[in-house]
């Protein structure tokens, strides 16, 4: 057993891990954080995606201990002062989530392209959501989710 | 007047819960000292089991529970009382459940299946319809491998008369369809939790779409209330086999929160297992299956291999169709019958034809299996009508819009069961259509109604 210390949504965790635990286990079956979903669990779906150090990674195959004294983010981490973050506004308000299983990978991802891209074209955001599956949606209106929180954002800013 | 929900455009009620990531699906659901159940598959497609030995599962440190036919109380469900929860001779398909494990961790479950021994008798299998059809092949189901609809062994839909439509028609098209099977591919994996409670009642946290059927059968597997739930052992269909006098507040079943189904859930995947390891080891017991037991084992959408006959006059109507289809059911009734039933009374499709006969055949292979997606057995006619109404115009030279609207339905006209259509739209819908896409139809089309037939 090693111990993983590392923080996640900005508390400091400490957990016991093997050296084959994964960090979505850890999420999951560790720390009850249960947003990081199990979808295929072989790097396939992007429903476990999380943020460490802000870089989108699917927690499903990423070593837990590769989390050492890093941050890392899942959704519950997005609202800041109980303000929603404008991605999870937009996702509600333009029916980016159905079923909303692959909701908070997708949110993720999504934050993941707007820190480094925050005016994508739709192209842009297709591209960068591609390792996400959706089976309910079509996509159309994630993108469309997307688009918005990114004009908000650009007004907010100005 | 403003109405506060017509005409507006409403939050989704889980919207919220779904962007904060407060959703709890199945597999969320946390319950101190829950087993991880694994399940032991056949490794054959057919055959017959010898013996079975699951001592040195149990015996293992950190295992709870194995179960195996023996443990269960009434081994046939669905619909149509066919499949069994854990096999006990008779193995029908390639992954087909013998044993169940539960054990304190998953690496002990996996473990304690791969001890696991099992003596087989393997059997030569058939995979396709057709041969599964043939008379010497061999037998999937001891009563035959085809589904008996009532006294015949196909769904029969008659209007009119063909034989006499096709004597009036210019030409004739005749087709053959094949639609693959498909996998629905939700993102939740099928899963289930069952906490049993000191009483010897369960709570089961389901992924079901259908809440209420299988209630049903679990209270009919499980044999909750004995001198109220008969165990019927499968027998040739006569009717409904729904029980539904069922002690209901045995379990308490809590679902609702799917993430996604598409008729993958419509079935009992896990829920029965669960609820047994739970009552044998009196602990809580949690199923997730693997994406790849989902992709191989999950029900999914049967293949079809459709015939299609059409007679049709010069000026583009369709005076008669006969449609001979061949629904591939895998090894178990499920809802295929039911898919077959939907396909066959409207596989003629949305149009007014005078003289329909349909064929619906339900045949069974050892493949696993198939059960309810998206529209049932309708998606697959439409693919099949629809590339024939194209092939139709190439051969009479004229334009697939133009048969389309020919025939499309008008109000009063009825369908090949003879269901009366009155809010029908068809014509409109196509015209908008036209427009959208940007086809310049001629006035003849664009002044059609579906409330006259021109
Ligand atoms: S669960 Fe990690 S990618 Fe699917
Ligand atoms: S909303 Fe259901 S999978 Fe995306």
């Amino acid at each position: 057993m090693y111990s993983l210390e590392f923080t996640v949504n900005g508390q400091l965790c400490q957990v016991a891990v093997d050296l084959k635990t994964t960090l979505l286990e850890v999420l999951r079956d560790k720390l009850f954080i249960t947003s990081p979903k199990v979808g295929c669990n072989t790097g396939d779906c992007g429903t476990c995606s999380v943020l460490m150090n802000g870089k989108l990674v699917r927690s499903c195959i990423t070593n837990a201990l590769s989390a050492q004294g890093k941050e890392v983010t899942t959704i519950e981490g997005l609202a800041e002062a109980g303000e929603l973050h404008p991605l999870q506004e937009a996702f509600h308000d333009n029916y980016g989530a159905q079923c909303g299983f692959c909701t908070p990978g997708m949110i993720l991802a999504s934050k993941a392209l707007l820190d480094e891209n925050p005016k994508p074209t739709r192209e842009e955001a297709k591209e960068a959501l591609s390792g996400n599956l959706c089976r309910c949606t079509g996509y159309g209106k994630i993108i469309d989710s997307v688009m918005a929180a990114a004009e908000q954002m650009a007004q907010a800013k100005s | 007047m403003t109405m506060k929900v017509v005409g507006q455009r409403v939050k989704r009620y889980d919207g919220m819960a779904h962007v904060t990531g407060e959703t709890r699906f199945v597999d969320d659901v946390i319950v101190p000292g829950t087993l991880t159940i694994k399940a032991f598959r056949s490794p054959v497609a057919k055959g017959n089991i010898k013996d079975l030995d699951t001592s040195a599962a149990e015996a293992m440190p950190g295992v709870a529970g194995v179960i195996t036919a023996e443990d269960v109380p009434c081994n046939a469900y669905g619909l149509v009382p066919d499949q069994p929860v854990l096999v006990e001779k008779a193995v029908r398909y390639k992954g087909e459940p013998i044993a169940a494990v539960a054990a304190v961790d998953e690496d002990t479950a996996v473990e304690a299946i791969n001890k696991i021994k099992l003596d087989i008798e393997e059997e030569k299998p058939v995979f396709d319809p057709l041969e599964a059809m043939k008379p010497d092949a061999p037998k999937v189901r001891p009563e035959g491998n085809v589904f008996m609809f009532g006294e015949r062994p196909f769904r029969q839909i008659i209007l009119g008369d063909v034989e006499e439509g096709f004597k009036k028609a210019d030409i004739i098209v005749e087709n053959e369809y094949l639609h693959p099977s498909l996998e629905h591919a939700q993102l939740e994996p099928q899963a289930s939790l069952a906490v049993p409670d000191a009483g010897g009642k369960l709570t089961i946290y389901t992924v079901s779409q259908a809440l209420y059927f299988h209630l049903g059968q679990l209270l009919g597997i499980l044999q909750m209330e004995p001198d109220k739930v008969q165990c019927k052992q499968w027998a040739p269909r006569t009717g409904s086999s729904w029980r539904h006098n069922a002690g209901f507040s045995d379990i308490n079943y809590v679902g609702g929160t799917v993430g996604g189904g598409f008729g993958a859930k419509n079935d009992i995947h896990a829920d029965h297992v669960t609820a047994l390891l739970a009552l044998k080891t009196g602990q809580p017991c949690k199923w997730r299956w693997t994406r790849e037991e989902d992709l191989l084992y999950s029900t999914f959408r049967g293949a079809w291999r459709m015939t299609i006959k059409d007679g049709i006059t010069k000026d583009g109507r369709i005076v008669a169709r006969q449609i001979k289809s061949i629904r591939d059911a895998g090894a178990y009734s499920t809802l295929n019958f039911y898919v077959v039933d939907k396909h066959s009374f409207l596989a003629a499709g949305p149009y007014f034809i005078e003289n329909v006969y349909v064929q619906g055949y339900c045949v069974y292979t050892n493949k696993p299996p198939a059960s309810s997606m998206r529209g049932f057995g309708i998606t697959p006619a439409t693919f099949a009508t629809e590339v024939q109404i194209d092939k139709i115009a190439t051969q009479l030279g004229m334009d697939p819009w133009e048969i389309r609207f020919v025939n499309a339905f008008r109000k009063g006209e009825h369908t090949a069961t003879r269901r009366v259509v009155n809010s029908v739209a068809l014509v409109e819908v196509m015209q908008k259509l036209a427009e959208k896409a940007g086809v310049d139809l001629p006035d003849k089309l664009m002044t059609m109604t579906s409330t006259e037939r021109g």
